[in-house]
């Protein structure tokens, strides 16, 4: 039967990773993912994760612990956010092209400096551009879901990338909620055979050298290194078949089904949208849902999976409305805007009728977006709307707090 | 193809789209890209290995009553040359074939 827990998305991922049965973990602490780590070494320690458990110096060498691993073929898992997250860069940025299935919670931590500790998106959104998978999540119950969907979604032989399963630090990875563990024969069944070398390994009776040198501008260096890079860009295109094929396969066999790629909430009469992504969904719907008692037609567009970019769900969902309002957790610094409302620019340019867009930012560092928060974000919109004077500045939602 | 230690595995079935591999050793030798080559006169020679000693690559090769360089390997930096008690070494320009 499966179990239902009391627990906070921390310990949520860990048990996504003891039900997925990963063969070595290698994790190193840093706040808010440090429970995290805890829970995954005290699960292997108990025996309810049975991986081999590596204590490193620094994320640097978890993350080259795992893609040895990974080549060995063993299915792997970390978590990190904040500053670890930059320190893993080097080896993060070589998993990709490596094509290596590995498995990473970011519990998502704003950038320093100025000094802090507390939730934010600026550490996943400052990677976002190298090739793994990012999916966000909106409860506790869909971390430990999507954790153990990412490994048939990373392994996946048209995909073989891999994949970052990302939870808003504080607001979920300290937010506890009702959760239902699966049971472990069922997902045994839905992840299937694991194979995450058959394209690459270290293995002796496969002798190969691993990443020789390629490129350069003799022949045929430049058509090979640009053969792969193509092969990178063509894994994160099949991706966006198979995520939702993976979402609509667990919903069939658990009961839970979750919007794989873009949510679209009261959207079908809506004049204006929200676009939101991660944990402060809940508090724009309950927004969403008062404007609407207030005779307002907004709607609210989700964003779960930011990387590969869903064009065409987000095409769909965004052709629906006049305007939107798009609201990040982290700052592009290069345009003045949040990085969500960024690649939604680049989406709106590929509607017929040109829809205007405002970048919203808030909840930096821990700060909480509210319902009131969404009710001036909805109300500066519907103004925006009414008088075709859009602001060309992003609103800075915790400015006066 | 020179000695490898295992056959290589049949890669073919793998796409080469994802991760780069090899399962052949490359042909590229060190000698490919020399500009002047070592040139051995055996009359001077007396097999004293002091080219043999100095030699980076490690590619002096030993004959019957001289040494030379194994052209393959040889990247023509000329130290063998210089070392040379006996002046037994020129260093000759390689000619384009």
């Amino acid at each position: 039967m499966p179990k239902a827990i009391v627990c906070d998305g921390n310990e949520a991922a860990a048990w996504g990773v003891s039900r997925a049965r990963v063969d070595m973990v290698a994790v190193y602490p840093i706040t808010p993912q440090s429970s995290l780590a805890e829970y995954v070494s005290q699960f292997v320690a108990d025996g309810i994760i049975e991986a081999d458990l590596m204590d490193v110096e620094g994320e640097h060498s978890v993350l080259s612990v795992l893609q040895g691993a990974c080549l060995a073929g063993a299915r792997t898992f970390t978590a990190s956010c904040g500053q670890g997250l930059a320190f893993m860069f080097e080896p993060y940025y070589r998993t990709p092209p490596l094509r290596l299935p590995i498995v990473m919670s970011i519990v998502n931590r704003d950038g320093i400096t100025p000094q802090s500790v507390w939730g934010g998106q600026q550490d996943a959104m400052t990677v976002k551009e190298v090739g793994w998978i990012q999916l966000y999540c909106e409860t506790v119950q869909e971390i430990m879901d999507t954790v153990i969907m990412a490994y048939r979604i990373a392994e996946d032989h048209g995909v073989m990338l891999p994949v970052n399963v990302c939870h808003d630090g504080n607001y979920l990875s300290y937010g506890v909620e009702e959760a239902v563990i699966p049971d472990q024969d069922q997902v045994d069944l839905f992840l299937g055979e694991k194979n995450t070398n058959w394209h690459a390994a270290l293995d002796p009776e496969r002798p190969m050298a691993v990443d020789p040198l390629t490129g350069g501008s003799g022949s045929p260096g430049p058509a090979m290194f640009t053969r792969y890079r193509m092969g990178l860009c063509q894994g994160m295109q099949n991706a966006l078949k198979v995520i939702p094929e993976v979402h609509r396969e667990w919903g069939d066999r658990f009961g839970r089904y979750y919007s794989p790629l873009v949510e679209e909430y009261r959207l079908n009469d809506a004049e204006t949208a929200v676009v939101t992504i991660g944990s402060m969904t809940g508090a724009a719907k309950d927004a969403v849902d008062m404007a609407r008692e207030a005779g307002q037609r907004v709607g609210l567009i989700k964003v779960k999976t930011f990387r590969p970019l869903p064009v065409a769900a987000l095409r769909q969902a965004l052709s629906k409305v006049k305007a939107v309002a798009v609201v990040d957790r982290s700052v592009s610094f290069g345009c003045n805007c949040g990085p969500v409302y960024h690649d939604i620019l680049s989406v709106l340019y590929r509607l017929e009728e040109r829809v205007p867009a405002i970048s919203v930012i808030g909840g930096l560092a821990g700060a909480d977006i509210t319902e009131k928060h969404f009710l001036k974000v909805i109300e500066s919109l519907a103004s925006a709307q009414h008088s075709g004077d859009f602001p060309q500045q992003p609103m800075w939602l915790n400015e006066h707090e | 193809m020179r000695k490898q230690a295992k056959k290589p595995f049949d890669a073919s079935a793998i796409p080469d789209n994802l991760c780069p591999i090899a399962t052949t050793l490359s042909e590229l030798r060190t000698g490919d890209w020399r500009a002047e080559r070592p040139v051995v006169d055996r009359r001077r020679c007396v097999k004293c290995a002091t080219c043999w000693v100095n030699c980076p690559t490690q590619c002096i090769t030993e004959k019957k009553t001289w040494f030379e360089a194994n052209l393959e390997i040889c990247k023509g930096c000329g130290i063998c040359a210089h070392e040379c008690p006996h002046r037994a070494i020129t260093m000759v320009v390689e000619e384009e074939d």
